[in-house]
């Protein structure tokens, strides 16, 4: 094995891992390496969060605008208190929207809807980094469901 | 008493060993570097250690995505969920089979044979021969081949896996009949490139590192007869197989165990 074949198939085998490599970030792990880009944060602050978890994503009209990052609870109110991190590109959401923890499909994962407000001209200003989300709607939990509709069933 | 004695001996030959496997990896990684001259080495290795041992990646990495896609499959099937068999089969692959699975391989196909050649070498005493002519072996010898193993190991991975996912593919959607659309664009949603690809391909590198140097040290240390040969081959294979699963379980439980 002369040591011109050796380079050539090191070179092939570099290659072809390379070749791997570009597959699983293109085409697996989709805007994986560079399309994150610039966030800012957002607060909401809901009574039951369900089943959301850190990384969710959050959804304006089924397209994905950010993910959540962090949950915490509030240590005076005993809420859960969301961040939502957001893309700059959609930067002007107006301070009237309101956000509700949504499933997908009926045993898929949950996630956070965004509902834009109106804005008027000159009344309500646009939700900055930092900002609290005042209106928000709790996840659907089913066992409280079943509960209510149990409750309701034996006072009749 | 006297197996308190043997308990004492083998504790100590336990310790004396790590001790040389050691000093055989300072002496191979801490030297002065001379890339003019230990480059052509590496690549030759590289060659006899990673592009010999593609075939066997390739058809295994083939098959397991296959195989996978078609388990899958019929689970999912049942609770109509079968276009969830992208991210299935990416994110074991990816996290778990990928890595471990190329690394049992590469300790069965590569990690045996440079164990059986640094040992003939020694029996056949080569390597006392270069330390005659003022050669250190440990760079000679052991340093390329341990390089080798360590970039060749999660190149063999990142190939691994990708080709688990077209195979996947081909038994999934050409097969089975899950839309390629979804498979694709679920898979996307799921993985994530730094959670699941990086660590992947950490967990491989530390299998690299931990599989060729178990390889190097049992050839260097083996006892220079047939014998101790066949022993130190097989001892590579078994240790390296159950480093390679019990490191597997840390590095997940660390990397992924709090989701």
């Amino acid at each position: 094995m002369n040591n011109r074949k050796v380079e050539l198939f090191v070179g092939l085998f570099v290659a072809l891992a390379i070749a791997s490599m570009l597959v699983l970030a293109m085409k697996v792990a989709d805007k994986g390496i560079a399309g994150n880009g610039e966030t800012y944060n957002l607060h909401a602050k809901f009574d039951n969060i369900g089943g959301l978890k850190v990384r969710s994503a959050i959804k304006v009209g089924g397209v994905t605008v950010g993910r959540i990052t962090n949950i915490t609870l509030d240590a005076d109110e005993f809420t859960p208190v969301v961040t939502l991190t957001i893309s700059k590109e959609y930067d002007s959401f107006p301070e009237t929207s309101s956000v509700s923890i949504l499933t997908s499909g009926l045993l898929g994962e949950q996630y956070i809807g965004l509902q834009p407000g109106f804005s008027f001209d000159d009344e309500s200003g646009i939700l900055q980094d930092g900002d609290f989300i005042e209106d928000t709607k709790s996840a659907l939990v089913l066992e409280d469901l079943i509960g209510q509709f149990l409750f309701s069933k034996s006072e009749d | 008493m006297k197996a308190l004695v043997s308990l004492g001996a083998s504790t100590l030959d336990r310790i004396a060993a790590l001790g040389r496997a050691t000093a055989i990896l300072t002496g191979a990684l801490f030297a002065k570097p001379t890339p003019m001259k230990s480059f052509p080495l590496v690549l030759k290795q590289i060659y006899v250690v990673g592009v010999q041992s593609l075939l066997i990646i390739l058809v295994s990495g083939l098959f397991i995505g296959m195989v996978m896609a078609l388990q899958a499959y019929t689970v999912l099937v049942s609770y109509g969920a079968e276009d969830s068999l992208g991210p299935m089969v990416a994110l074991s692959l990816l996290r778990e089979l990928g890595p471990v699975v190329t690394a049992l391989l590469f300790a069965g196909r590569a990690g045996s044979a440079l164990t059986a050649e640094i040992g003939l070498m020694k029996a056949t005493e080569q390597l006392s021969s270069l330390e005659m002519m003022a050669i250190d072996p440990l760079r000679r010898v052991i340093a390329p081949r341990f390089w080798a193993g360590v970039i060749s190991m999660p190149l063999l991975a990142i190939i691994f896996s990708t080709v688990g996912i077209l195979g996947g593919h081909a038994v999934g959607v050409d097969w089975l009949g899950v839309d390629s659309g979804s498979y694709w664009s679920i898979m996307q949603a799921t993985v994530e490139f730094n959670q699941d690809v990086v660590n992947g391909i950490i967990k491989s590198l530390v299998f690299a590192f931990v599989v060729t140097w178990i390889a190097v040290f049992k050839g260097y240390d083996a006892v220079p007869t047939s014998e101790g040969i066949s022993k130190a081959t097989t001892q590579t294979v078994v240790h390296s197989s159950l480093a390679i699963l019990g490191l597997d379980f840390v590095l997940t439980a660390l990397m992924f165990g709090t989701y």
